[in-house]
Order: structure tokens, then sequence, then C-alpha cells
């Protein structure tokens, strides 16, 4: 199961639902405000890179791109559309937002 | 494949309804099948043909009537549409209006259904 999370999580706790639901190995794609996860420097970093050690995590490079981000946490896989729809070929998807 | 897209929000109110686009045309370029877009509680208000786009900015109805001419079922939810005044003759082009059953044949018909916005 691919978990899809669209809001940040300095401003939600979608990411951490989605967290206790998700299991061992499922993917992880933070999208539109989600992305501020996927940023290092935050208060999030240490445990967005505990994360990583269960689930792949990927951010939307678009959506990095149009709030100015450029800093992703190291381990977090940049991904475009093409690259979202192939995710979605390879698992069923859940959104918590 | 076979995808469904579920569009909950509005448009011009966050980013999910673009963020539908995008995945809807991205996966159109790989070739998928697009059996539906279904529009539901405020996302009903995509298919409304009454908003008046200034020519600088992003149509986001127009877009949604461009990917039903190239063949994709755009259903609004008949309960959530007239709740916000949405009916038949506001109603853009490539849209049509029915009920709740037609998310669950999109989900039984589909290999994949993806949610945005809520």
């Amino acid at each position: 199961m691919l978990h899809l999370v669209n809001k940040s999580p300095f401003a939600s706790t979608s990411l951490e639902s989605c967290l206790k639901f998700a299991t061992k190995g499922a993917p992880i794609l933070l999208f539109e405000d989600g992305i501020y996860g996927a940023m290092s420097g935050t208060a999030l970093e240490a445990k967005i890179k505990d994360v990583m050690k269960d689930h792949p995590v990927y951010a939307l490079k678009e959506d990095l791109m149009a709030r100015g981000i450029d800093v992703v946490i190291d381990g977090v896989k940049t991904i475009d559309y093409p690259g979202f729809v192939e995710l979605v070929e390879r698992h069923k998807t859940c959104t918590w937002s | 494949m076979k995808f469904a897209v579920l569009v909950q929000e509005g448009p011009y109110h966050h980013q999910s309804s673009d963020s539908a686009y995008q995945f809807v045309t991205a996966a159109m370029d790989k070739r998928h099948e697009i059996i539906g877009v279904f529009f539901y509680h405020d996302g009903v208000i995509n298919s409304s043909k009454l908003a008046d786009i200034q020519a600088d900015d992003r149509n986001i109805t127009k877009r949604w009537s461009e990917v039903g001419e190239k063949g994709v079922d755009l259903v609004v939810c008949i309960a959530a549409a007239k709740r916000r005044g949405i009916n038949d003759d506001v109603l853009a082009p490539g849209f049509r209006i029915s009920g709740l059953g037609q998310l669950t044949e999109m989900a039984i018909k589909s290999d994949r259904l993806v949610t945005f916005g809520a």
C-alpha cells in the first residue's frame, strides 16, 4: 500500500496517523504541503530519518519546487508526476488528509 | 492499467484539484486508461461553468472538460451538487451528474483508485 500525505506535518496529524497504520516496507509519498516533512533542518528531520528505516519516503518534485525547497533530508527520494504514476502502478493507494 | 480518481476539494481552494489533474494527465501520457474521475464534496464545484476565470489564470474547469473530451467520464455526485446549487444547467462540457453508486462502480472496475483532497 502506497500512503499519500498531502498535509504539512507541522500543521496536521495526517503523517502521524499514516505512520500508525502503514505496515513495514510500505512506501510513503509526501506531496502538496506534505513535502514540508521532507525538508532538512527541521524539528522533524530525526523522526523522518527514523521512519526511513521502515519505509521508503518520496517527495513530489513539482511541489518542492513550487515552495522553493531545495534542502531535502538525505535518503528522501524526489520524484516527478510520471514517477508518482509509476508508484501507483506498483501499489494500491491510501490518502491521508 | 485502469485508474480511477476521486476529487474531494473545490478548484482554487488549495491544490488537490490541480494535483489530480497533473496525475491524470501523467497517467494518460503513460497510456493508462482513466475509467473515471469522481467529484465529491466541494469537488463538485470543479464542474460549474459559472466561474469567470481571467485570461491569464489557469482555468481548472476548462482543463477538466478537455480531459473529458479525451473520453474520460467526469462524474459529479448528485447529493453534493444539489447542496451547492449545481445542476445540469450550470454543468461545464464533459461532466455528468450521477449518484455515489458510480464511485463504487469505479472502485470495483479500476485497478487503482487514487483520492485527492479532503
